[in-house]
């Protein structure tokens, strides 16, 4: 599991780990990805990079389900504490508490905090 | 699980979201700037404090005697070097770091 | 018991690259094997042989040149995010080598723990 906690942009690290994910993919393992915290800013819709810049990787994303990537998860009190909700979100998610998260997040393998 | 935190909970938010999700029986190692939230006396005590017997709290000492809090380690932490670092890693069968 | 790494910052700036090269020797003298050291972000910076600190300081980069000599370590630098940095095999310090991604996922699977430091 990936566990994504930084917002886009303004660190490499969004982009970075995203990297990981979509070369993990190929090797047939069980991946997830969880955003909390101000990870849940990298799914937002809308996300307009021209200005500054910067490559807009936020559809990559809606790609995801290619490489069968499917279980994203985003921690609903995250959303909240943002004023933001499932449908500011660029792709199906599943939206689920901190107790839930915490529930998965024990069930892997390997985590890795990006 | 042993969650890794490295930040200061006076700088950034990683501390209280680790103890927010790590569940009961599981440990958390405080490492590099995170060793500041194990200083007796610091607002962050009593989060900490909080969190102390639900988890398995753990500072690493060389990060603590850099910083010059040594002799200000609050109660209920215990201090580790480098080698209880890695037993910690090894003892528990995934780990996460709060980046 | 083997353990992966993972390095994210470079050297210097953050502490990263020295608690993961501690934690590495502890382990190592602790009987485990230290399966690969991955270096990624700004962690492939940790790999630069233009590195030339002050005398008084230390050498982070000839330091995990040296434990790889030492213990036959696998220091990979990811080649995308080299690329990105100015990392390339001109200026690659021995003992490190660059390779894709796969290397840490590869890490992730083979090793018993995975262990990630950054900031």
């Amino acid at each position: 599991m990936f566990v994504n906690r930084k917002a886009p942009h303004g660190t490499i690290y969004a982009l970075e780990a995203l990297e990981v994910v979509l070369i993990s993919a190929a090797f047939d393992q069980d991946v997830s990805l969880a955003f909390l915290d101000d990870g849940v800013y990298q799914l937002v819709k809308g996300q307009h990079t021209k200005a500054i810049d910067v490559k807009n990787f936020s559809p990559t994303y809606r790609a995801l389900e290619g490489y069968d990537i499917e279980k994203l998860y985003v921690e609903r009190e995250s959303l909240e504490q943002r004023g933001l909700t499932e449908g500011d979100l660029i792709v199906p998610v599943a939206v689920m508490s901190a107790e839930e998260l915490v529930r998965r997040m024990e069930a892997q393998d390997v985590v890795i905090g990006c | 699980m042993l969650h890794i935190v490295n930040k200061s909970p006076y700088e950034r938010t990683a501390l209280a979201s680790c103890l927010a999700h790590a569940a009961k029986g599981s440990a958390v190692i405080l490492i590099e700037d995170a060793v500041y939230a194990a200083v007796k006396g610091g607002a962050a005590e009593a989060e900490l404090a909080r969190a102390i017997g639900r988890v398995d709290v753990y500072a690493l000492g060389p990060d603590i005697e850099a910083r010059g809090m040594k002799d200000r380690v609050m109660d209920g932490v215990k201090v580790v070097d480098y080698g209880g670092f890695v037993d910690l890693a090894a003892e528990h069968r995934t780990n996460q770091s709060w980046l | 018991m083997k353990f992966g790494l993972m390095i994210n910052e470079g050297p210097y700036s953050h502490q990263a690259s020295d608690t993961a090269y501690q934690f590495a020797k502890a382990a190592l003298a602790r009987g485990h094997q230290i399966h690969r050291v991955f270096f990624y972000n700004d962690g492939v910076n940790n790999a630069t042989r233009l590195t030339e600190p002050p005398q008084d300081d230390r050498h982070i980069v000839n330091r995990w040149t040296k434990l790889a000599e030492e213990h036959g370590l696998d220091l990979v630098v990811c080649v995308a995010a080299g690329l990105r940095r100015g990392l390339v095999d001109e200026n690659l310090a021995p003992g490190f080598r660059i390779s894709g991604l796969g290397q840490l996922v590869e890490s992730g699977i083979q090793a018993d723990r995975l262990v990630v430091f950054g900031d």
